[in-house]
């Protein structure tokens, strides 16, 4: 087992050509932690100053005040701050490593409408750009294909794993759509206007996705002579254990979105993306539209627009009283580090900080359908957390002394702080 | 039978053509025709100024022989009364491609073509001085008619094609004759443009700074060939050389464009009159300070069709705005004085011409300068006596019309060119309208006709029972058909109408038979009243500076301030100073203290808050018209700042997120770019405003994968590996070194912008920036630099710059990087966020860069990462985005901190300036409050109610009928180094 251990660590640093691979994954907790004097931030709205926080097997098993009884190995964590594991939503992590380069990219395959495409098969547990999440508290992440109209199927990961297989906390959990824009941009390096102008195509492929989705939802594998995989990877949608995530931005879209998966009979669905979601909120709240709102760190949508608008839409959904979380499909797939800080954006915008970190962690996992084990430091719920020494919104202060993944004490360095160390290492004689 | 018709109309050309009594004739005997023609009682418009009433004028030959109210008629004179009608003298459109089809582009694929396609021209086959508009010339007739009837008699055309596009020829629009007598000139102006040839391939220029850079060196290089300098033919040069006297036009199509053209004009010694784009009234106070002739568009934007409220949310303010505004262009642009003039060009359909034209009138355009700019200013620039007026000795091309042409009401009747008149609506044409008895075979019936005088429409009855009829009125034949239902059949009539009271004519009765039928008038006709919609003047929204969303309707002036009781973060060895107060004054930072005395000026209340110099972005590609100019692997000759854009969104944003200060940059897409622009975001101001006054000289360099092509499919281009990068460098500079060498020694030699920024470059006057990733390169350009004697000034990107910091520190070049970027290149994929500390202790001036219009504007978090990754004092991190990058781009005496003496360009924010929880509150520069978070909240309230007030009147506009086009959303692309544009 050590001999094999070895020869991949050796095949890896061949191929990458660096230090090693990947911090090697933390071993399953075996005692009890128990960390106090911590400001506990729960991620449902509330703190608990001075807390004491119990894990065992993984599992939180108490939390409260300073007089709550420690139990096993004891961080004293005064002055610093606990909080529950980010949590990622609409990420590529793992499915592609160097955007430019082709050979490392597995998130977009061919074709239109492909629900049976999985990400989980892709997800590269031992990425850097993963491994990279974790010093800023990322330690969940949804990972799902992109392009197309129809991506493909997303599955959530915990990110310190040997494998996809233990890297996945749940399987399958939503599939993916690109829902297309009224409007076009002109292709402007063949000549055309770089603006938008009306797509004409726009209600043709909504045709098309509707015809397939009709078809889905009556296919019947025993009846069926052949097999039909797209049609299979949908049937989750109709009975509920499967979410639809679509992403539209523009009023008119998100109406037409909504409606038609509604109509289709689709029992949960998320929004992506909604810049304008504020303008169609009573709507929202009318079918329980939960929103994944873009990373606040955009430019307006438009010249006109209120320049913090991007900054502002999450408080303006929330205050409405819509289930908002926030994540950042359209960026390089590094940019996911910066998570806290799009939550931390919202704050100088009057959003509540505790409400503000909610926004990345319950209810990120609510949307997700893993809030029974994620999202918030309470009782019986994953010991995915971490413990930061300053605020973990704001990065000045965003500075992790600890981290856990179901209870498990992950390694918080990375490719880029070891290159940082043997750097400043060199130059300081050591 | 059409070869006959063909055949006839050949002999009526060749007895009255003029001019070519050389020819043989074979078909007959000569003829001569010497008679007058005298146009009477009408109102003349002689010239714009001399206007005549019930004048007669008097033609001959083609010529003006006279007009006035006192003409003698000679006998052998064709009379014809005018009387009520008005004259005009013949348009000039200066600009116009008639009857030369503009190429078309082949399309092609993506493989660059660096070297030229001609041998014997210039090197750059986008220069094309050679080519002569009359030798693809052909008349067209269908496109004259078209233009007579918009009063067009006279058009300047040419080839319009490529960036020096040759001459142009000066043509009559008259139908009726020859080349021989309609070309008036064939090497009447030269034209020139920004544009590409749509039909040549060469990769160079590809950007607006690269062909405003090939046409100073070109019109340079002219200039050094006529004084024989070269030893090779270059037809080209030699074309424009010729041709140099005649008048110079320039298709520069918006009003930052006339601004570039002027320039390279003046630089050249060329006095462009200049197409400008229907926008000038935007800048009109620079427009007028480059004091050159403007040629107008009258191609005014169609109204948004906005019933849709979601298709109109995509429309911008600033695009509704221009379908608002831009009719008032041509009054703008004549209130200010500018000699102009007007043009059809532009127009979709060039029958819109004297329906905008009339509606520029209605927006204020003055009648007479309308008049002038169509007539004797183009003829003027021109140099011709002999068109624009109809003094005698001057060409007969003139108007006739029914009165007031700039009038909505008027009709045009006939267009005469060279003496020839082409009837465009009959004037003579018996109005034969009215309410008759019509009798015929005893039967007596009610007819009425109404409708317009040329297109009448008949109404029969007969005791009050309608018979259904048709009429066709035609060359004065009337033609009527009634259906008589009893009698079984048709009744046709014919008749020549003669006189306004009774029509008399044959009639087929139903059975064959043929009698005769006389209609006697009863009742005159009655013209119904029109609608009174004329006469409203056209509400126009206030033009802002810039003219878009947020734009300020007065330029923002500066105001003594004093910030009371902040804490001030000085970028200086002072530090942070809690509870004091700085004084600004005349727009430098007079005081810094604690109780200081506010004077005159204003006070604001800072307690709580944080007081900082404005944030400075050493890479930044906002407020630009283009990036990069990838033709050549070196483009030295480009300057960025002949492509500063100030009316880009950008520098609003980047105010509102604290920034005062940034250097636009070249792209990557070559090793040697181009130079930079240094600006202040000066919202507002002209473009040359907005950059530095005596800015440090700054040029991009580029290494790695970009200027390798390595991600995009280009394979021919030099270099395509970083071994090829050094020798491109090596070769580069050891030409400059020969360059100055034979330029010290006072030898005759050719100039050449490119090598001229090179020798700066070797002198320590102009500082490189070099876009650059991993560590080999980076080592690599400062060993070029120190064998060639300079210093690279900063490393820009540097994202392994941590791996060879000491080097760095050693050769005293600056570091400014990205704070978290990696992993969406190759050459990125050893980056790390601890970058700028590890430069920083190693003694490298760091700065944290965006290259990012989204992250630009904040920063203040970005220089905060730095206190994460690798553990930097908030002090340090804040100067990273103050004074460190004034330090490396040698404005650090100006700005950068917040000492005494330098410019007031500060930023006050409601909280810490790291935090991501902070916002600017006020952002200013040199005492001007750029932005404002409080006057933002009106802007963003201003900006909805124009924006519905205008939804409002288009659809007004359209419900009374006006064309609409789809709503669409004007994008400017978002440039980033990597953009090739």
């Amino acid at each position: 087992m050590k001999h094999i251990k070895i020869a991949i660590l050796t095949l890896a640093w061949v191929v990458t050509g660096t230090l090693v691979a990947q911090q090697t994954p933390a071993s399953p907790q075996t005692e009890a932690i128990s960390v106090t004097g911590a400001t506990a931030h729960i991620g449902n709205g509330s703190v608990i100053e001075n807390a004491t926080l119990v894990f065992e097997n993984g599992k939180i098993t108490a939390i409260g005040g300073a007089d709550t009884p420690t139990k096993g190995k004891l961080i004293d964590a005064s002055g610093q701050h606990v909080y529950p594991g980010f949590i990622a939503n609409c990420t590529s992590l793992g499915l592609v490593e160097i955007d430019a380069v082709r050979a490392t990219d597995d998130q977009d395959e061919i074709g239109d409408i492909i629900p049976h495409i999985r990400s989980l098969i892709a997800y590269n547990a031992e990425s850097k750009v993963v491994e990279s999440m974790r010093p800023n508290g990322i330690l969940l992440a949804q990972v799902s294909p992109k392009g197309g109209f129809v991506s493909g199927t997303s599955s959530v990961m915990q990110l310190d794993a040997w494998n996809w297989e233990d890297a996945v906390v749940k399987t399958d959990d939503a599939v993916h759509v690109n829902w297309p824009s009224s409007f076009r941009r002109g292709r402007w390096w063949m000549g055309e206007d770089p603006g938008l102008k009306p797509n004409a195509n726009y209600q043709r492929d909504i045709a098309a996705f509707k015809t397939f989705m009709e078809n889905a939802k009556v296919y019947k594998p025993e009846l069926a002579r052949q097999q039909n995989r797209p049609f299979e990877a949908t049937q989750g949608l109709f009975n509920g254990t499967q979410k639809l995530f679509v992403t539209a931005n523009g009023e008119k879209e998100i109406i037409d979105a909504v409606t038609t998966a509604k109509q289709l009979g689709v029992k949960e669905v998320v929004l992506v993306g909604g810049a304008q979601a504020h303008k169609v909120i009573d709507f929202l709240k009318k079918h329980s539209i939960p929103v994944l709102v873009e990373a606040t760190h955009q430019l307006p949508p438009s010249d006109d627009a209120d320049y913090d608008q991007p900054y502002k839409l999450p408080k303006l959904l929330a205050d409405a009283g819509l289930l908002v979380s926030i994540q950042n499909a359209d960026a390089a797939n590094f940019q996911n580090r910066n998570l806290p800080f799009y939550a931390g954006q919202v704050v100088g915008q009057g959003m509540d900080k505790e409400t503000a970190l909610s926004l990345i962690t319950l209810n990120a996992a609510k949307i997700l359908g893993i809030d029974g084990e994620f999202g918030s430091l309470e009782v019986g719920k994953s010991a995915t957390l971490f413990i930061s020494q300053g605020d973990a919104l704001d990065m000045r202060t965003n500075q992790l002394s600890a981290a856990f993944i179901q209870g498990r004490s992950i390694s918080l360095e990375t490719h880029q702080t070891e290159l940082w160390k043997r750097y400043m290492g060199k130059f300081e004689g050591k | 039978m059409k070869f006959k018709n063909l055949f006839l109309g050949l002999c009526f050309v060749s007895v009255t053509a003029m001019g070519q009594d050389y020819f043989p004739k074979n078909d007959g005997v000569k003829v001569t025709n010497n008679n007058y023609t005298a146009l009477t009682n009408a109102r003349v418009y002689v010239s714009p100024t001399q206007i005549i009433d019930n004048a007669t004028l008097l033609i001959k030959e083609g010529k003006v022989v006279s007009v006035g109210a006192q003409v003698d008629i000679p006998l052998q004179a064709v009379v014809t009364d005018l009387k009520g009608k008005t004259i005009y003298p013949s348009f000039i459109d200066l600009y116009s491609d008639f009857g030369v089809n503009t190429p078309k582009s082949s399309g092609g694929g993506r493989g660059s073509q660096y070297d030229p396609s001609r041998e014997g021209f210039y090197w750059n086959d986008h220069i094309m001085p050679e080519n002569n508009a009359i030798d693809a010339f052909s008349f067209n007739n269908k496109e004259a008619k078209e233009l007579m009837s918009q009063g067009f008699g006279v058009v300047n055309t040419h080839l319009q094609d490529g960036i020096a596009r040759g001459s142009g020829a000066l043509i009559a629009l008259n139908p009726e004759q020859t080349d021989a007598q309609r070309i008036l000139a064939s090497r009447s102006a030269q034209y020139f443009s920004f544009n590409k040839s749509r039909i040549k391939k060469q990769s160079y220029p590809g950007s607006l700074m690269g062909s405003m850079a090939l046409l100073r060196q070109f019109f340079s290089d002219a200039a050094w060939y006529a004084g024989g300098n070269s030893n090779t033919r270059d037809r080209s040069i030699e074309a424009f050389n010729a041709n140099k006297n005649s008048l110079a036009i320039f298709d520069a199509s918006d009003k930052g464009n006339i601004l570039r053209a002027d320039q390279i004009g003046d630089q050249a010694n060329i006095r462009f009159t200049i197409l400008g784009g229907g926008d000038a009234y935007e800048d009109i106070a620079s427009i007028k300070a480059a004091n050159a002739p403007i040629i107008v568009p009258l191609n005014f934007p169609v109204a948004y069709d906005v019933e849709d409220p979601f298709q109109a949310s995509y429309v911008s303010l600033e695009d509704m705005r221009a379908w608002n505004q831009a009719p008032m262009n041509p009054a703008a642009i004549a209130a200010a004085g500018i000699p102009f003039t007007l043009t059809a060009h532009g127009l979709k359909s060039k029958k819109d011409f004297l329906k905008n034209l009339q509606k520029a009138v209605q927006y204020g355009l003055d009648k007479t300068k309308a008049l002038a700019a169509l007539t004797t200013t183009p003829a003027s620039l021109l140099g011709r006596s002999d068109i624009g007026h109809l003094k005698a000795g001057a060409q007969a091309n003139f108007i006739v019309s029914s009165g007031d042409i700039f009038e909505s009401d008027n009709t045009i009747y006939e267009h005469w060119i060279q003496g020839t008149k082409n009837i465009l609506k009959d004037k003579d044409i018996l109005d034969i309208r009215g309410s008759y008895r019509l009798s015929f075979e005893g039967r007596n019936l009610d007819l009425k006709i109404s409708g317009s005088v040329e297109k009448p429409a008949a109404k029969i009855s007969e005791d009050s029972t309608a018979l259904a009829t048709t009429l066709k009125y035609k060359e004065g034949w009337i033609h009527m058909v009634i259906t008589d239902q009893e009698a079984g059949g048709k009744y046709r009539m014919s008749a020549l109408a003669t006189q306004a009271n009774e029509i008399s004519g044959k009639i087929v009765l139903v059975n064959g038979t043929e009698s005769l039928f006389t209609a006697t008038k009863t009742e005159a006709f009655k013209e119904k009243d029109k609608k009174a919609s004329a006469g409203t003047a056209p509400e126009i929204m206030p033009v802002t500076y810039p003219n878009v969303g947020y734009g300020y309707a007065q330029r923002p002036t500066a105001e003594n301030t004093l910030f009371k009781n902040a804490t001030v973060w000085t970028s200086e060895a002072a530090g942070i100073l809690e509870q004091t107060d700085v004084l600004v004054k005349n727009g430098k930072i007079s005081k810094i203290g604690k109780d200081l005395s506010a004077g005159n000026a204003k006070v604001i209340d800072a307690t709580g808050k944080h007081l900082t110099a404005g944030i400075i972005d050493e890479h930044s590609h906002i407020a630009l018209k283009a990036v990069n100019e990838g033709g050549q692997n070196s483009s030295a000759e480009v300057n960025m700042e002949d492509v500063v854009d100030p009316e880009h969104m950008g520098i609003y944003r980047d105010l509102a997120g604290g920034v005062t200060s940034m250097q636009l940059l070249h792209g990557s897409a070559n090793p040697i770019g181009g130079r930079s622009a240094i600006i202040k975001l000066k919202w507002g101001a002209p473009a040359k405003e907005l950059i530095y006054e005596n800015s440090p000289k700054f040029i991009k360099f580029a290494l790695g994968e970009n200027v390798k092509q390595s991600n995009w499919q280009s394979y021919s281009r030099f270099p395509q590996t970083r071994m090829g990068v050094e020798q491109m460098f090596v070769n580069y500079f050891q030409r400059a070194k020969e360059y100055e060498a034979l330029k010290k020694s006072k030898q005759p030699y050719r100039y050449d912008e490119e090598m001229e920024v090179l020798v700066e470059i070797l002198n320590g006057e102009r500082f490189i920036s070099a876009h650059s990733y991993v560590q080999s390169e980076i080592n690599m350009l400062m060993k070029v630099a120190e064998q060639f004697g300079f210093r690279v000034n900063t490393f820009t990107h540097i994202l392994e710059g941590y791996k060879v910091a000491d080097k760095m520190a050693e050769h005293g070049v600056g570091g400014s990087t990205f704070s978290d970027w990696w992993a969406y290149k190759y050459e990125v994929n050893d980056a790390i966020p601890y970058n700028a500390a590890i430069m920083h202790s190693q003694g490298v001036t760091v700065a944290i860069n965006s290259d990012d219009a989204e992250m630009s504007r904040r920063l203040n978090q970005e220089a905060a990462k730095t206190v994460k990754y690798g553990g930097m004092s908030e002090e340090e991190a804040w100067k990273m985005v103050t004074i460190n990058p004034a330090k490396l781009l040698h404005i650090d005496h100006r700005v950068g901190s917040i000492a005494v003496g330098k410019d007031a360009d500060l930023v006050l924010w409601n909280t810490h300036p790291l935090s991501v929880y902070a916002k600017s509150e006020k952002t200013m520069i040199e005492g001007v409050t750029y932005f404002d978070i409080e006057t933002d909240k009106a802007q963003r309230a201003a900006i909805e109610k124009e924006r519905n007030t205008l939804i409002q009147m288009m659809i007004a506009d359209k419900k009374n009928g006006a064309p609409t086009q789809a709503p669409k959303r004007s994008m400017k692309v978002e440039l980033h180094c990597d953009t090739e544009l």
